[in-house]
């Protein structure tokens, strides 16, 4: 069943593409019907996996001299994240309603993209992951290039690049691997038990953690990010942060540790108390948290503060999945799933409620618009989103930040106290971008502040209410009820973690 | 009726309240005082039904998050049944006092009341994730009321209030979860079991190595700048000023206790021994707190921030007490009879103090609405003439604090120092200083404001009007029954005492 997320994205994908230009209100009904089926079939996978462990879908032959197989399946790992999939599809139809700009192309990209996402969470085959994965790069890289802001070619050509960079590595894996385990399957089952020798995992794993890594925002390799978060449209945005990242996050969980779980041993000597891939990349991921935090609370772009904390986030789910502990990873899919609502809707917020009304994001200039007043919606679904954000308990990240710590506790206790510092300056950024963006103390200027009071805003609109609403839900039912995914996700992650898919 | 969830349903009230305050503009305050007197009812009701034998009852348990130990589990003793009772009617007051919010009413009446759920949930959760919650929610709403309608400078003390607290927050959290990896557990009842026979300790030992007492230093971070505990106690000052006053009600009456709270039910059972091990230096910090507090209250010209270092110092001596009891196990029996002495007069001054501090900055907030926001001690003189009612009860509230024998302030002060001073009479006796000062302090706010010529402009100062005195009178009559009968009080919280103290290991 959850393959139609695939099928019915593409062919929404391709009708709007095909449809007769001009017809703007028709595109978007069209993309939200589309979107709302692939999230209601997302659930209703979701509902019917429930309880059992990894359902195949389909499994035909595709290039059988190479034995490339169309497999499609899901465990509870690809379950919540096709779920998640869902949601943010349907969120960034709805905040993208205002888009006049050859409307019926953008939702066919908009569309492809998901339709690709839907495919990597779901092929249980190597060559037709990285075929979504491809499939995933092109619409992106259209979606920044023409609907983009701030220096969108750019950021457009920066982020397609370095993705061509990650896909090239993971290739090499795909290719090596295949040829290793005696060239009959790529399939991500027969190659996890194919007994790959430990010194082709040593240097396959980390070539494929950090191929997919690249997508996840690994420090170093994060720079992409924030400029493509920046320059994209809204809905880009927040698919990329929301959903995007999570494909790189899901190949280094899937790909990396799934097949190459011994690349994560020991080396048997150790520099600095670095002494394994595994110490290598929590160094990265720690890194990785506290720089992004950081560089976030230097930012004058409101967006440009909710892109790198996307780094810093991230930084959670890779941490997470080193940690090689049942918590952990438990806690990095759950971040997965949590950060792609929350940036979401932090996105959303700044890039579509805010910007669109006052046509600037420098929070200099913000300060001065006494946002807190003139659009309390947008003030206050700030407020709860940078609460959810910054990790405080009822929300999902809470659950899952705990988690990663938790996971890290037992890995290696100076990784949690390092993630604490993150979280601490995490708090900090938020609250900073909150108060100049929304609460500030500062004094009007008489010319700022009119004798026949202030313009008004744009309405706030129902869609911008209703995604706004959807995505608040998940984040509060996932803080107060985790269990709700986290049942699951924990059987995937223990059947995972315990070495073979079976 | 015992199977009616009271715990849940106490903490659910002032949400709802909350909800409906939000949509009702004009009458939101109505609402507030509406909820905030049904909540004081059921924290009765809850009072009544205690066990009689001090230990924790009205428990619910449901399971919530298996996989990470987490349960709802909720419960009281007389300690948190008391904190209950004390959150509700300061809640209460602070309502009455806030009758004059011009600036969007129904959201600020519906943050008090949020603010309100948030003391509750912190005083009934049992479980650590749980708990968490409402410890660290209950920032949103103080912040938010302090940022938006706080004083000039309200600004930067939101935020020094807000990322003092989280600091001390992930700290707790950090090592809450080394806790948790070691134990496998997260509720509070069974790690004190667990601690008081050992094993938390070398569960702890065994799969993490000797960090308990790191570990205990992250408890105490998060505790101490909450309570709190100098030299963490930077942000409270400019937060009490800025906040309007309603709200520094809320902050010391509430609040403060929150993190006085946390260190009897979490620090002191899980965490005794290592407290008992740094206990001198922490016993340092506390006279610190305590005679600091008071000199810097002597120092002031503002009337809030006189009462807020004020609070300082009164927060002290619970702190002072905390630390004292924890002396390594195998003391006398005078000793148990000292420990059980001063953790009785730290329950009882957590209340005592709660009660004072939110009726002292009731008048302040009286007094502002009179004289357009004026504070300094030196604008005011005189105003027993014009307003002999104000100065009377406002003086037995002040009194009250000074800790006179016969109102409600000086019980807690006496058996605390009853049950220091055999367990430490260094501490002892430097805190007297503290005692000294802080009356000085007091004597000269009330010669200042109340007495002397009457200056032209206070003439006219009005009178606490009919509503007004309504509001405050069984305030006061409190005081009185409490300085006078402190049994009806101590009946319940004694046997928790008692049998906290049977089962900590220190």
């Amino acid at each position: 069943m959850l393959a139609w997320t695939i099928y019915i994205s593409f062919a929404g994908a391709l009708v709007l593409a095909l449809m007769p230009k001009g017809n703007a209100a028709l595109a978007r009904v069209i993309a939200l019907v589309v979107a709302v089926a692939g999230f209601a079939i997302a659930i209703a996978g979701f509902a019917a996996g429930a309880g059992q462990g990894r359902i195949t879908i389909i499994d035909v032959p595709w290039v059988p001299m190479m034995g490339i197989h169309y497999t499609l399946a899901a465990d509870g790992i690809s379950r919540v994240l096709v779920l998640l999939t869902g949601l943010a599809a349907v969120a960034g139809v709805l905040f993208s309603w205002n888009i006049n700009l050859r409307t019926n192309e953008f939702f066919a990209f908009f569309l492809a993209l998901i339709g690709g996402v839907y495919g990597v969470f779901l092929s249980f085959d190597l060559f037709l992951l990285f075929v979504f994965y491809e499939i995933a790069i092109v619409p992106k890289y259209f979606l920044i290039a023409i609907w983009g802001s701030t220096r969108r070619e750019y950021a457009a050509m920066k982020l397609a690049l370095y993705s061509f960079v990650g896909s090239a590595m993971v290739l090499v894996v795909l290719l090596a691997s295949y040829a290793t385990a005696g060239s009959h399957s790529t399939g991500l089952v027969s190659l996890a038990n194919a007994n790959l020798p430990v010194s082709f995992q040593m240097w396959a794993f980390p070539v494929a953690f950090v191929g997919f890594g690249i997508l996840a925002g690994l420090w170093p390799f994060h720079t992409w990010a924030p400029t493509g978060h920046v320059a994209a449209p809204t809905a880009a945005s927040m698919l990329l942060a929301g959903v995007v990242m999570k494909l790189g996050a899901y190949g280094c969980l899937r790909v990396a540790i799934g097949l190459f779980p011994h690349g994560l041993d020991p080396w048997g000597w150790s520099f600095w108390g670095i002494g394994s891939w595994r110490d290598v990349f929590a160094l990265l991921a720690v890194i990785g948290i506290i720089y992004g935090a950081l560089v976030a609370l230097a930012q004058t772009d409101f967006k440009f503060v909710i892109g790198y904390s996307s780094v810093s986030h991230m930084g959670f789910v890779l941490l997470g999945l080193v940690t090689l502990t049942q918590v952990g990873v438990d806690g990095a899919v759950l971040q997965m799933f949590s950060h792609g609502v929350i940036a979401g809707l932090l996105f959303a917020i700044v890039g579509r409620i805010v910007y669109e009304r006052t046509h600037t994001r420098q929070l200099s200039e913000l300060e001065g618009m006494y946002l807190g007043r003139r659009l309390p919606f947008a003030a206050w679904a700030f407020v709860i989103a940078g609460v959810a954000s910054m990790g405080l308990p009822g929300f999902s990240g809470f659950v899952a930040e705990l988690q990663v710590l938790m996971g890290a506790w037992i890995a290696k206790p100076w990784w949690t106290a390092a993630s604490g510092v993150g979280i601490v300056i995490g708090v900090a950024y938020t609250w900073r971008a909150l108060q100049m963006a929304f609460f500030t103390d500062r004094l009007p200027r008489p010319d700022e502040h009119p004798k026949e009071g202030w313009p008004k805003f744009d309405p706030i609109t129902w869609p911008e209410i209703t995604a706004t609403c959807l995505l608040f839900a998940a984040t509060l039912i996932v803080g107060i009820y985790p269990s709700i995914l986290l049942n699951s996700i924990e059987p995937a992650v223990k059947a995972l973690l315990a070495g073979g898919m079976q | 009726m015992n199977n009616l969830p009271l715990l849940t349903i106490i903490t659910v009230i002032p949400v709802i309240g909350a909800a409906i305050a939000l949509f009702t503009h004009r009458h939101s305050r109505a609402v507030a005082q509406v909820t905030g007197i049904v909540s004081l009812l059921l924290s009765l009701v809850v009072w009544q039904q205690l066990p009689k034998d001090g230990s924790i009852g009205l428990q619910e348990l449901h399971q919530w998050v298996p996989s990470l130990g987490v349960q709802y589990h909720l419960g009281v003793d007389g300690l948190g049944a008391l904190m209950l009772i004390l959150s509700a009617l300061v809640s209460l007051m602070a309502i009455d006092a806030a009758h004059r919010v011009r600036h969007e009413p129904g959201i600020f009446f519906a943050l008090v009341l949020l603010l309100e759920a948030g003391l509750f949930g912190t005083f009934t959760a049992l479980n650590f994730f749980h708990w968490f919650i409402f410890w660290e929610l209950s920032l949103i709403p103080a912040f938010f009321l302090i940022k938006l309608w706080g004083g000039p400078r309200r600004g930067p003390a939101a935020t020094q209030f807000f990322v003092y607290t989280m600091v001390g927050s992930v700290a707790l959290l950090l090592s809450f979860l080394a806790v948790y990896h070691a134990t496998k557990s997260m509720d509070f009842i069974e790690l004190a079991t667990m601690a008081a026979n050992g094993t938390l300790q070398n569960r702890v030992l065994a799969s993490l190595g000797p960090v308990m007492m790191w570990l205990a230093l992250g408890v105490l971070a998060g505790f101490a700048v909450k309570v709190p505990l100098a030299p963490f106690h930077t942000w409270l000052p400019a937060a009490y000023a800025e906040a309007p006053s309603p709200v520094t009600m809320l902050l010391t009456g509430g609040m403060s206790k929150m993190g006085v709270y946390g260190l009897i039910r979490i620090a002191l059972p899980l965490f005794g021994a290592q407290i008992a091990t740094i206990r001198t230096p922490l016993l340092v910090l506390a006279v610190l707190t305590i005679v600091m507090g008071a000199w810097a209250a002597a120092a002031q010209k503002d009337l809030k921030r006189v009462f807020a270092y004020s609070s300082v110092n009164h927060l002290g001596y619970c702190l002072l007490g905390i630390f004292a009891i924890a002396i390594h196990t195998g003391g006398t029996v005078s000793d148990s009879v000292s420990q059980a002495a001063a953790l009785n007069g730290v329950i009882l001054q957590m209340f005592n103090h709660g009660l004072t501090a939110a009726a002292i900055f009731w008048f302040i907030s009286m007094i502002q609405f009179r004289s357009a926001g004026l504070r300094r001690i030196d604008s005011f003189g005189g105003l027993r003439k014009p307003a002999p009612v104000f100065a009377g009860l406002m003086g037995i509230a002040l009194f009250s604090s000074l800790g006179l024998p016969g109102l409600n302030g000086f019980v807690g002060e006496f058996l605390i120092f009853r049950g220091v001073f055999p367990l430490s009479w260094v501490a002892a006796a430097i805190s007297v200083l503290g005692l000294l000062v802080t009356a000085a302090v007091i004597l000269t706010v009330i010669l200042k404001v109340f007495t002397g010529p009457v200056p032209e402009r206070w003439a006219e100062f009005p009178d606490l009007h009919g509503g007004e005195r309504l509001g405050i009178a069984p305030v006061i009559g409190l005081m009185f029954l409490l300085g006078l009968l402190p049994q009806i009080v101590i009946e319940r919280v004694n046997p928790t005492v008692q049998y906290l103290l049977a089962h900590w290991r220190f």
